[in-house]
């Protein structure tokens, strides 16, 4: 690599292969997905449920690697698995922290088996743990693509019915919302995220994306449409920054995006330290 | 100005309870428009599954209930409603102003991003309770007093004719106390609003109230504060001696149950 930055040649020279615009196209809907559907997670505080989620992919995608099919084929059918049998335990997620524990750590224990019963253990472990973004087929962007849509068609029919019951449920309930379905259908929509959310980040850093871009952007706009548009352009600037970096040193893609996020969501903290005084001296 | 009207909520012979579970049997009465009522009783005697009813969160197991003109059924947008509850989470980064716009249009399926009709609708509740300041706030940083104001907005945008508030008053020190109980009467009276609330001390609303419904021991009794809140009333209801002692002030206290409703203050 020349000292010369010459920023339109490194972007082509990028874009010449084909496995970073599959990386790159995934990186946007991904962004987009994780950006819309995190704001609710944030704000349902159901991170540990959204991790969950993440682990069972984990065991779905290693059983899948073991009987030869697409990782991504498991990782689907196992979260949304999860999510289904999650969102039937019950309506409180605050109650639930103890049963998502004890399947969260069942799954784990059940990758690690399939993992184990494959003969490349260790890559496959690790690409499915930390992300293998620059590994994606156009076939899995074609599917990343359809899934995505859904998702946000999903997530904008949610929208306003979610966003109540979420800040008000009571009187949500006693406005005629149908609870029960809302839950579920919330998170099954998240469980489907994650699993596509992977590809990028991988299970273990799946907070990268589905949590610290949309509780820092709470903090830039109290006005929830607003909240989810600055959420997804973190998403989008720390995937697109963390691949061009990426790209350029030999370090993974997937440190990048949680270093990314990470300290913008320090940043905010500290910036929003100062103006919420005014609040505080108000109260 | 108190506009009389035919009667908005009417139970006859109504009875609540959860399964085998009876919380209090054979209740009669009514309430006109316009009317601003307190609904009084110890902790657990039913008062919230009263609204329960009205909202059509839960069936009578006997008798007739109508509210409007017809039997109670869930999401009627003709009825504003402030649940009891805890504070909101004081991580909520949420302006106040969107709360209340969801009390207009949080029950309506997908998104409405260029809305200004319903943004406006909330900035006019806030004002109307006088909340107009704290429009743009985080939810998390504000005090019992505030939020019970952010909450009324919401139930009142809608323009509703009925009002349910379920022991708004609770964790509030005296002074906003009296400032919310202003408040709700300045609604009633202004707007003609019919107003259900339910609280543990009936003292400070005795100035502004037409009618108590008093649930204890399984009954209910209701009518003028007058009527009601007397000895030979509450003892008939409790079925043990209960004593109603008046101070010069006007101000109540129940003697001779377990829990004080009317503590002098």
């Amino acid at each position: 690599m020349t000292l010369d930055l010459n920023l339109i040649s490194m972007l082509q020279q990028i874009w010449s292969y084909e496995f970073m615009q599959h990386a790159i196209e995934t990186s946007w809907i991904i962004s987009v997905v994780a950006g819309v559907t995190g704001y609710f997670v944030v704000l349902r505080r159901s991170a540990f449920v959204a991790h969950a989620y993440s682990e069972i992919g984990f065991a779905g995608a290693s059983g899948a690697i073991l009987l030869g099919l697409d990782p991504l084929v498991g990782l689907v059918l196992g979260s949304i698995t999860g999510g289904i049998a999650i969102a039937a335990l019950g309506r409180r997620i605050t109650n639930r922290d103890t049963q998502i524990g004890i399947v969260l750590a069942f799954a784990l224990g059940l990758g690690l088996l399939f993992i184990s019963l494959y003969k490349a253990f260790s890559t496959a472990a690790i690409s499915i743990l930390f992300g293998e973004i620059l590994g994606i087929s156009s076939n899995e962007v074609l599917i990343t693509l359809v899934a995505g849509l859904g998702i946000l068609v999903a997530m904008g029919f949610l929208y306003r019915p979610l966003l109540f019951a979420s800040l008000d449920e009571d009187v949500a309930e006693a406005k005629g919302m149908p609870m029960l379905f809302l839950g579920t259908a919330f998170m099954i929509v998240v469980a489907l995220a994650v699993s596509f959310a992977i590809q990028v980040t991988g299970v273990l850093l799946i907070f990268s994306l589905m949590v610290t871009p949309a509780a820092t952007a709470q903090y830039v706009s109290m006005r929830p449409n607003r909240a989810i548009l600055i959420s997804v352009g973190i998403s989008l600037l720390a995937t697109q920054v963390g691949l061009f970096v990426g790209y350029f040193t030999p370090y993974p893609v997937s440190f990048f995006i949680t270093g990314i996020v990470f300290f913008l969501y320090l940043a905010v903290r500290l910036a929003h330290g100062f103006v919420h005084k005014r609040f505080e001296e108000h109260a | 100005m108190v506009r009389v009207q035919s009667k908005l909520i009417e139970a006859e012979n109504l009875s609540a309870g959860y399964g085998a579970k009876t919380v209090w049997r054979d209740a009669t009465f009514s309430v006109g428009g316009g009317e601003f009522v307190a609904v009084i009783g110890p902790n657990g005697a039913g008062k919230t599954t009263l609204f329960r009813l009205l909202l059509g969160l839960q069936q009578p197991t006997r008798g007739a209930l109508r509210i409007l003109g017809a039997p109670p059924r869930r999401g009627n947008p003709r009825i504003g409603y402030v649940p009891q509850r805890h504070l909101i989470d004081s991580e909520t980064h949420i302006e106040c102003v969107e709360l209340v716009r969801l009390g207009l249009s949080g029950a309506r399926w997908g998104i409405n991003p260029f809305s200004h009709a319903d943004r406006d609708a909330a900035l006019a509740a806030l004002e109307s309770v006088g909340a107009s300041e704290l429009a743009h706030y985080p939810l998390g940083v504000l005090s019992g007093g505030e939020l019970q104001r952010i909450f009324l907005a919401e139930a009142m945008v809608s323009n509703p004719d009925i009002l349910l508030l379920d022991e708004p008053l609770s964790n509030l020190d005296l002074k906003r106390e009296t400032d919310l109980l202003h408040l709700v009467n300045d609604v009633v009276r202004s707007r003609g609003v019919t107003a259900l609330l339910i609280a543990h001390n009936i003292n400070p609303l005795l100035p502004h109230l037409d009618k108590v419904i008093y649930v204890a021991n399984g009954k209910v009794a209701t009518g003028k504060p007058s009527t009601v809140l007397t000895s030979e009333s509450l003892t008939a209801l409790y079925g043990i001696q209960v004593e109603v002692l008046r101070d010069p002030h006007g101000n109540v206290a129940i003697i001779g149950v377990e829990e004080h409703h009317g503590d002098v203050r």
